[in-house]
């Protein structure tokens, strides 16, 4: 079983959000990076749990600069086998970046290709799709529940208000949301290993960028808490119906 | 051409199919062109699409159980035969399968969630909140296609017309290669990414059995229940009620907050709501500062009394 993890590096979730260069650019001064959760809790341990299972490896994919290599070295402390870094500028589009896992996957021939079900930086959630088509392969969306016997696997998914079960064969990709797996911490010995593990550098192969980023911008102030009387609540009644006017 | 694929669960075309056609069309009048529908499998009543602006509606038949590469296929054969160079998808769980494959699919570039109508004044620039509604980014689309997905509860329908004829789509049905074996959703109430109105609770209603006053409080309103995350990890409420930045991410009109402190992850998924009622008898709970009406109380006290004053409101 030949398994491949794409792991990206995002913000920290509790990061204060600025801009530089005319509100074009994210300012990253001082901003504290963390592997993407939906990668590193759900999709990187789903991943080893089949290989401890079933036997195999698990390799991660990055695509970014050397910078990234703290994140990929977490993710082969956790238990990953091996790492490849397409080494590419900060912030490419999805596609840009889609293309360079696609063509590492080829090479790699992987059974499974996990995705986190979204970035918590820019919620693009496209990733996934985009190399699954430049595969041919099919792709599950948000799995929750991942079993797999012989080479069919079992996925649940969300859906608007439930879930959905399917059955799909391997090759295919998926994106995992929370309920996939339990996060695991990398103890001392990972970490001590995760040093010697291979992180291969490639190069990334040429993308014309479809889309770019015009400006950034910080969403409308909101406007200070209006208190009302808890003893009050025909006041709150008529305040969402005449003034929110929401009910 | 605009091409809108509207996805149609269970063969019923649903709110954000007609807010997908709403954005189709007014997009079309930016660029001066028409919007086509485009409907996959056994779905009732497709020609209601014409009233929201749909110039005609297309249909591929065959197609019925969701598959990601099928459906894909579909959407991007018609829209090179009918020479789309819009394609707009609904940013729910099945636009999220699809949006990027249909771009790798028409070479085009493609934004996911979006907010805005495009802005052609200087290139295709469409807005998008990211870092969980904290930033918006302006996005220009530089390829002659473009595939977007649009954020939901975010442009309301409009009716502009009426009912169009349906017609078959004419294109090539890929066999699937994903095989639905069940599906379970809740039914009677409308799923929390869709609904307009959200009552959920935290923590601070102690126990199971006490949520009761909630679902009173829903049930008067009309609204869908939601929860924050510690609720649904012990088991309190089912999985699929919990929001947030590892739950589901929502944008209704009345969002109520009863007994949920307001950690930045829950604010993640819920702080684009329209209007935020906070209730909480910790004056410092964080939630209050992202709150447009705040009650400082406790729930057992507060909620029952607003179940009175709301039933008093739907009677007169
Ligand atoms: C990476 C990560 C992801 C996370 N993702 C999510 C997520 O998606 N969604 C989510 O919700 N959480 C998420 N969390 C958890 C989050 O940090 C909080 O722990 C959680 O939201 C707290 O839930 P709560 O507000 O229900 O409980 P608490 O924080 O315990 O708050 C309970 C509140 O109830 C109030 N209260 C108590 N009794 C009463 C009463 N009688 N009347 C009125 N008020 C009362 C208290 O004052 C308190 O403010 C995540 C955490 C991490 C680290």
């Amino acid at each position: 079983m030949k398994l491949l993890v794409c792991v990206s590096k995002t913000p920290d979730t509790t990061t204060k959000i600025s801009f530089a260069n005319n509100d074009t650019e994210f300012n990253t001064q001082g901003v504290q990076y963390i592997m993407n959760p939906y990668d590193e809790w759900y999709a990187l341990v789903r991943a080893l749990e089949l290989k401890e299972a079933l036997g195999g490896t698990v390799t991660t994919i990055n695509v970014g600069p050397a910078a990234n290599d703290t994140v990929i070295r977490k993710g082969l402390a956790i238990g990953a086998d091996d790492a490849i870094r397409v080494d590419a500028p900060e912030n490419c589009s999805a596609y840009y970046v889609a293309k360079q896992i696609a063509e590492q996957s080829k090479a790699g021939a992987y059974d499974i290709i996990f995705f986190g079900k979204e970035t918590i930086d820019y919620n693009g959630a496209q990733i996934g799709a985009m190399v699954a088509e430049m595969l041919d392969i099919p792709f599950i969306s948000y799995a929750t529940k991942m079993e797999l016997a012989a080479n069919t696997a079992t996925i649940s998914r969300d859906i608007e208000g439930g879930q959905e079960v399917l059955e799909v064969d391997t090759p295919f990709a998926l994106s995992a949301a929370k309920g996939l797996a339990e996060q695991r911490i990398p103890n001392m010995r990972g970490i001590m290993m995760a040093k010697r593990k291979p992180l291969n550098v490639v190069p990334p192969v040429d993308v014309t960028e479809k889309v770019s980023v015009a400006s950034y911008a910080l969403p409308p102030a909101k406007k200070d808490c209006h208190y009302i009387d808890a003893e009050d609540m025909d006041k709150l009644v008529e305040l969402l119906h005449s003034e929110a006017k929401v009910i | 051409m605009v091409l809108v694929y509207t996805s149609s669960p269970e063969g019923q075309l649903k709110k954000s199919a007609f807010e997908a056609v709403t954005y189709g069309y007014k997009a079309a009048q930016i660029i001066g062109t028409e919007v086509l529908a485009l409907t996959i499998g056994n779905v009732d009543n497709a020609g209601v699409l014409g009233q929201y602006g749909a110039s005609k509606v297309l249909n591929a038949a065959g197609a019925d159980s969701f598959d990601s590469g099928v459906y894909a296929a579909i959407i991007a054969d018609v829209a090179q035969k009918v020479g789309a160079t819009i394609i707009v998808i609904a940013d729910d769980s099945t636009g999220k399968s699809l949006l990027g494959r249909v771009a790798v699919r028409l070479d085009a570039g493609a934004v996911s969630g979006v907010k805005s109508l495009p802005d052609t004044a200087a290139g295709f620039v469409v807005k998008k909140n990211v870092f969980s509604g904290k930033a918006i980014v302006d996005y220009n689309i530089s390829s002659d296609k473009k595939v977007i997905s649009i954020a939901g509860n975010t442009f309301p329908p409009e009716v502009v017309g009426s009912d169009v004829a349906v017609e078959a789509a004419g294109v090539d049905v890929p066999a699937s290669r994903v095989r639905i074996k069940e599906v379970n959703t809740v039914k009677g109430t409308v799923p929390l990414p869709e609904a307009e109105l959200v009552v959920s609770a935290g923590r601070g209603v102690k126990d199971p059995g006490n949520w009761g006053i909630i679902e009173e409080l829903a049930e008067h309103l009309g609204a869908t229940t939601a929860c924050s995350r510690p609720v649904a990890d012990v088991g309190w409420r089912p999985h699929h009620e919990h929001v947030g930045q590892t739950g589901v991410a929502i944008r209704p009109n009345l969002y109520i907050a009863i007994g949920i402190s307001g950690a930045i992850q829950h604010l993640a998924g819920v702080n684009q709501s329209k209007t935020i009622v906070v209730i909480n008898k910790d004056p410092e709970a964080p939630f209050f500062k992202a709150a447009d009406y705040g009650i400082v109380g406790d729930l057992f006290e507060v909620v029952p009394r607003l179940n009175e004053a709301i039933k008093k409101f739907k009677a007169s």
